[in-house]
């Protein structure tokens, strides 16, 4: 079987549930292992930064994005092609900053959450804090710094869950960052 | 629709998490404790719609059939999983067959890359 057979957009649903309830391990294992939600935090987001800098890779081989002119450019390309190849979801791009550096992502139906309930006691766990690390070290990849942050979180009863991106600044070095 | 190069890159940061975190000796069941809790779950999904199995072999052939392909696609070929950590699936089959009611170990072992055998031990209660 040549590898691209494995890389249609055929019937993947299954899977989308595999790495759902994975990722719900992990979860749950860190939990057990560190003593503060802070701390999971830290944890998920490091995880996720190292699997985005690898992600970018797949992302920029299997889509023709080619170079994004401005940051508008960017947030499109993320919600509408990444989100859209990975997760399978397009989470929409609202309330900028009126500099245009900030932007949010709404996403509804988040499939990371999809069979979770956060037990009492959890109120700091951002449960889905890889997503921030995905987003920060795959946008490192392509010379961006940005913080990325959990505004809202229909996991701890808000109304939908809101992903924040602030752009810091333009990395003129090329050269890789090294991994943690 | 998840991506598989996704759930490789977490799979990769899970093992090497545990690497870092917990003694060798404890890494291992962790992460086939980890591939249990996965595989019980999917397993109940899976099978919400089927109708009960015949027997033990029904049960084993839909493992090796719908349940596999379902999880994994044709045949587990991913060139960046790390073949000496097979804790996880092996955790896998184990849940699965769990919830289907039996009981059993799991082991895996590769003699040529990149098949990988996995033998299950049925342990019946006498």
């Amino acid at each position: 079987m040549s590898r691209q057979a494995g890389r249609g957009t055929e019937a993947k649903k299954v899977s989308a549930e595999l790495f759902t309830l994975t990722y719900g391990a992990l979860v749950a294992q860190l939990i057990k292992d560190y003593e503060s939600d802070e701390e999971v935090n830290k944890q998920l987001d490091k995880m996720g930064y190292n699997i985005g800098v690898r992600l970018i890779e797949d992302f920029l081989a299997r889509s023709s994005v080619g170079r994004c002119h401005d940051f508008r450019e960017t947030a499109d390309v993320i919600a509408k092609v990444g989100f859209k190849m990975f997760l399978g979801i397009t989470p929409t791009v609202a309330n900028w900053s009126p500099a245009g550096d900030e932007f949010s992502l709404i996403v509804d139906n988040n499939p990371l959450t999809e069979f979770v309930e956060l037990p009492d006691g959890h109120q700091n766990l951002n449960y889905s804090n890889l997503l921030s690390g995905v987003l920060r070290g795959s946008l490192e990849m392509v010379q961006m710094e940005v913080d990325v942050t959990f505004l809202q979180d229909a996991l701890k009863g808000d109304n939908t869950t809101e992903i924040r991106l602030k752009f810091i600044r333009r990395l003129e070095d090329a050269l890789p960052a090294g991994e943690e | 629709m998840a991506d598989e190069a996704l759930f490789e890159f977490l799979h990769m940061e899970v093992v090497s998490y545990l690497f870092k975190t917990a003694d060798e000796e404890k890494c291992i069941p962790i992460l086939e404790n980890m591939g249990y809790r996965v595989g019980h779950s999917l397993a109940e999904r899976f099978t919400k719609d089927s109708s009960r199995f015949k027997d033990e072999l029904d049960i084993m052939k839909f493992i090796c059939k719908d349940f596999w392909t379902s999880v994994y696609k044709k045949q587990v070929d991913n060139l960046r999983t790390n073949h000496q950590y097979l804790a996880f699936p092996c955790g896998l089959i184990r849940g699965a067959l769990a919830n289907l009611g039996i009981s059993c170990i799991v082991t895996a072992e590769v003699q040529n890359m990149p098949a990988c055998k996995f033998q299950i031990m049925i342990q019946r209660s006498q």
